[in-house]
């Protein structure tokens, strides 16, 4: 699956060295112990960092979830299966339509609905346009993290525009609500596709300026070359994936491996790249958000422009799915999202477990990679892994 | 690090001299999108309070509140939905649902207001400044959350069915029935609406569920002729079922008879098990139709002895002799009158009051009386020649055919009246071998029988005449044959406001032979069983009782029901006219007993 030979957790890297550090003895006045989060601009959301520094250095990282808890996986075996999929979307709130896809997918194979193909095309778009919202906001926040607040008011105008796109499509701009089970809600409102590949014109447009001012950009450059290096021996063991992978050279990409919805009706490669720190984590996502402005005008140009978008459903009041379970994935804007679901014939889920990428990113890499960061760092290091901390506490 | 890097950045000036990217007065420039999800609007007029909207919504968001405006309004709960937007999370479900189209959203998003009361609201009813509002998110076209078409019933093809008195609809298998029962949205209004107030809901649950016994357990609460009203109810559930305001209605009837057609005659004992209770008292009941037959199984169940008289050979009445076989099998009405009668309830038929035994007796030897006799007798066409011996009434040939006896009506014949009664008799002769010819003096939409029956008959090759008035019956010379002398009608408006009337054109008349003229027009009463004293205590208007509370009339021990003390004379109106007088009867006969037990009840 992989370009890299798997590793194996015996070997002698000092990637791959679990060991507890030492615990140290604070009352020397040698250390310092600093909260960040979980209000903090630096933070991706609420979630804290307990660092140890020693001087400017960070020489221990524990995370802290919880301050979001929401019980999201609980709050589903109370609802029925039409009524949960308007809580799926609050998972991720920034990318809400993943998981309303991967929540209405595993329902449909477990029901064994098939999807009319207006409503297979549908869903892609939606999901591209999703992935090229999340990827505006995090250039904005990757280059706010290094001080630079001029790119965040571009890449934000831009998302707004997408929403705008959203709003149209779906009626509402944050939680979609699009995507439920059996297919979609609308077919597309007229003239939709002219003002989308406006959107994406000047969105294209942007980007330029983006790589002028932030990429080619000697502070940027000094702060994130070199911060935050994957071990590419990290990889497996850390199950660490999407566009942080992809930076460190490892071809992996769901779209392309396991094709769900029209991605096999796209033309597009996996992106790679070579560098493992942070700057080569932010290139990737650059170049990807191209990629996704790219696979939205594909959609454009040959999803068909009538036909059912919904297929034949039972009466969603009373609605029963088969016993059974499942796992179902697709690739997000950050890596593999996937949705465990077990039924049991009721009226109800039996159980859902959601498998966010933050969940690894936010706790297990970050946790590893701060050590040895200037404290200064640390809100550019949280950003260029690209994690949501809702997601981690469904 | 190169030159470039350092000067490359300061590219963000040209920014500085470009068109912001930002909107000045955000709420006032930009409006939320066509199809935004706002604030809802609810049109009331259109929404009949079936609350699928508060079923569905996953926040308990949504209310139901009476509104007075709408309290009692056919085919409506009276309720209309009120919003918690404390509690709304938009996601805009309550419209997918609405079962008839009336709930919406606007696009309008912004709404200042100090008083916290005002977020709660009932849409359309409390004034909100976005209720004109004409964009905003519905449900759009194709995309549905219940499946909006019926199941269609298996039914014996015409070229079949013209031929027999084979039973034309040939019901659902389990699998359709399932499907079928899905559609049902639980709101309860066919309860209220019909007659007998079936649990329409519960039995419909119970077939989803496979749990015939416990429907059929539900359906014998009310109704103890459920195989009956399974295949010929008027079933007015139907036509206010909110799932057929958008698509069609749930086939409650159909469903009814799938479920007793699942369920074998001889575990009704076990099944419904009826508790017996002890009484003295003894009741007498006057016909052994729906509406007697229904007295009797609730009165049986309070231990009263009770006894049916009846004047033919066999109970049902209209049922076995009204309705032609093919919609209604005589073994299937028998499965719900040998029911009736194996929980203890005695029958005597070709008992006639009046001639075997008089009123009076009956009024001494017992301690309270049902009267159900029903409409026999064919009214009057009212025209020159009707006395013709070739003129025979619907009702008799009807009787006739399911006595097995031959009406003789001969190969050419013309029906009169557009009534189920007139249908019938069309429908029976041409499965006699005869061609019909229907005359209805008004327009077939003004038809009072069933539209399933005026289709049915049409495609079984049935002529229909419309607005044709006979005017007169005359001999055929010579032959056992008669004519009919009838005119067209033009409909007339009627200035009152009322259903436009048919007027006789006098130059455009037209004179037929026939076999023989079958006149269905209606039926009335016939009460010659009482005397003149008895029917001036009785109160009887028109041949036609008027009840009191419970169905109890003027006289003391005297109970009415079914067709001839109601305005629908349907037999489920019957039905329940017979389970309400046998309340009435226990609350007459044992006062407190009564009250004790409707106590429990609530």
């Amino acid at each position: 699956m992989t370009s890299l030979n798997r590793h194996t957790l015996t070997g002698h890297s000092a990637a791959l060295d679990f060991s507890q550090p030492e615990p140290v003895d604070l009352s020397s006045g040698k250390y310092v112990k600093l909260w960040q989060g979980p209000q903090h601009p630096g933070i991706t959301g609420n979630m804290s960092l307990e660092l140890t520094l020693e001087g400017d250095t960070i020489i221990g990282c524990k995370t802290h979830v919880g301050y979001l808890h929401r019980g999201f996986e609980k709050l589903m075996e109370r609802r029925t299966f039409i009524q949960n999929f308007t809580v799926v979307c609050r998972i991720a709130v920034p990318e809400p339509t993943f998981n309303e896809y991967l929540y209405s997918h595993a329902v449909e194979e477990l029901s064994g609905i098939e999807i009319p193909d207006r409503a297979v095309w549908l869903r892609t778009l939606n999901l591209e346009l999703m992935r090229l919202a999340s990827f505006l906001m995090w250039i904005g926040g990757q280059s706010g993290a290094f001080g630079m607040y001029t790119v965040p008011n571009w890449t934000l105008s831009h998302r707004d525009f997408v929403l705008d796109l959203f709003e149209e499509m779906t009626g509402a701009r944050i939680y979609h609500m699009y995507i439920v089970p059996g297919g979609v809600r609308a077919g597309l409102p007229e003239g939709f596709e002219k003002r989308a590949r406006d959107v994406m014109d000047s969105t294209e447009k942007m980007l330029g300026q983006v790589e002028r001012v932030m990429f080619n950009n000697a502070v940027t450059k000094a702060r994130s070359r070199g911060l935050g290096i994957i071990d590419p021996e990290m990889i497996d063991p850390y199950g660490i994936v999407g566009p942080n992978a992809r930076a460190c050279g490892v071809a992996r990409d769901l779209r392309k491996d396991e094709p769900y919805l029209a991605y096999d009706q796209l033309d597009f490669d996996i992106i790679t790249g070579h560098d493992c720190d942070a700057y080569g984590r932010a290139w990737q996502r650059l170049q990807e958000t191209r990629q996704s402005i790219d696979l939205i005008r594909q959609c454009l140009d040959r999803m068909p422009v009538d036909g059912p978008f919904q297929a034949d459903m039972p009466n969603v009041l009373h609605w029963k799915v088969p016993a059974g379970e499942t796992y179902v994935k697709a690739e997000c804007t950050r890596g593999e999202y996937g949705y465990y679901m077990v039924t049991d014939g009721s009226e109800y889920v039996r159980r859902v477990h959601v498998r966010g990428p933050s969940y690894t990113h936010a706790i297990a890499v970050m946790e590893r990679l701060a050590v040895g960061c200037n404290i200064a760092d640390i809100a550019g290091l949280m950003v260029s892994l690209h994690t949501y901390p809702p997601e981690i506490e469904r | 690090m190169s030159l470039r890097d350092l000067l490359s950045p300061f590219y963000v000036w040209q920014r500085a001299f470009e068109k912001p990217y930002t909107t000045k007065r955000p709420t006032l420039d930009r409006p939320g999108a066509p199809a935004y999800r706002g604030f809802h609007i609810n049109i009331t007029e259109t929404c009949v309070g079936c609350g699928s909207c508060h079923t569905i919504c996953q926040n308990h968001a949504i209310d139901m509140v009476a509104v007075d405006e709408y309290v009692g309004r056919d085919g409506d709960s009276g309720l209309r939905p009120r919003f918690d937007y404390g509690r709304c999370c938009w996601c805009g479900l309550c419209v997918d649902i609405c079962t008839a189209g009336s709930l919406r959203m606007s696009n309008e998003y912004a709404w200042i207001s100090e008083d916290p009361g005002d977020f709660h609201f009932t849409a359309g009813i409390d004034d909100k400044p976005w209720q004109e509002n004409a964009l905003g998110y519905r449900r759009a076209e194709g995309y549905h959350l219940y499946p909006p078409k019926r199941i269609t019933m298996p039914m014996l093809p015409v070229e079949e069915s013209v031929n027999t008195f084979d039973e034309v609809v040939r019901g659902y298998d389990k699998e359709q029935a399932k499907k079928e029962a899905d559609r049902c949205v639980e709101c309860g209004i066919c309860v209220a609406t019909c007659p007998a107030h079936m649990d329409v809901p519960d039995y419909i649950h119970s077939i989803r569920d496979g749990d015939y016994e416990k429907g059929l357990q539900l359906m014998y609460r009310t109704n103890p002729f459920p195989a009956t009203c399974g295949r010929i109810c008027t079933r007015r559930c139907e036509s206010v079922c909110p799932v057929g305001i958008l698509g069609e209605p749930v086939a409650i009837r159909w469903l009814k008879r799938f479920i007793v057609d699942q369920v074998d005659k001889k575990d009704y004992p076990r099944i419904l098990n009826e508790p017996i209770g002890e009484s003295d008292f003894k009741v007498a009941i006057i016909g052994a139709g729906p509406g007697g037959l229904s007295a009797a199984y609730y009165l049986r169940q309070q231990g009263h002895a009770v006894t049916v008289y009846e004047s033919r050979a066999s109970a049902g009445g209209m049922l076995r002799y009204g309705v032609p076989s093919y919609r209604l099998p005589d073994v299937e009405l028998d499965k719900d009158i040998e029911h009736i009668l194996a929980i203890g309830v005695d029958i005597k038929y070709d008992t006639e009051i009046g001639r075997d035994i008089s009123f009076e007796t009956l009024l001494e030897d017992n301690d309270a009386i049902f009267m159900s006799t029903g409409l026999s007798v064919p009214s009057s066409m009212r025209i020159h020649g009707e006395d013709h011996p070739r003129v025979l009434s619907g009702l008799q040939v009807l009787a006739d055919v399911a006595s097995g006896r031959d009406p003789g009506i001969g190969k050419k014949i013309a029906v009169i009246g557009g009534g189920n009664v007139a249908m019938d008799a069309a429908r029976v002769s041409r499965r006699l071998g005869a061609d019909v010819t229907l005359l209805y003096r008004r327009r077939i939409s003004d038809m009072p029988a069933d539209d399933e029956e005026i289709d049915e008959s049409q495609a079984e090759g049935v002529v229909i005449v419309q607005q044709a008035i006979p005017v007169e019956v005359l001999d055929a010379d010579g032959t056992e044959r008669v004519c009919i002398k009838w005119g067209e009608a033009k409909m007339v408006d009627d200035p009152k406001g009322g259903r436009p009337r048919p007027v006789l054109q006098e130059d455009r008349m037209h004179t037929e032979t026939y076999d023989c003229i079958i006149s269905a027009i209606g039926q009335s009463s016939d009460l010659g069983y009482l005397s003149s004293e008895v029917q001036d205590q009785l109160a009887i208007e028109w041949g036609r009782f008027k009840p009191v509370e419970y169905q109890h009339t003027m006289m003391e021990k005297v109970f009415v029901g079914g067709d001839f003390a109601n305005r629908t004379a349907d037999a489920i109106s019957a039905i329940e006219d017979g389970h309400h007088a046998a309340r009435g009867i226990n609350r007459f006969l044992n006062p407190d007993a009564f009250i004790k037990a409707e106590m429990q009840d609530e």
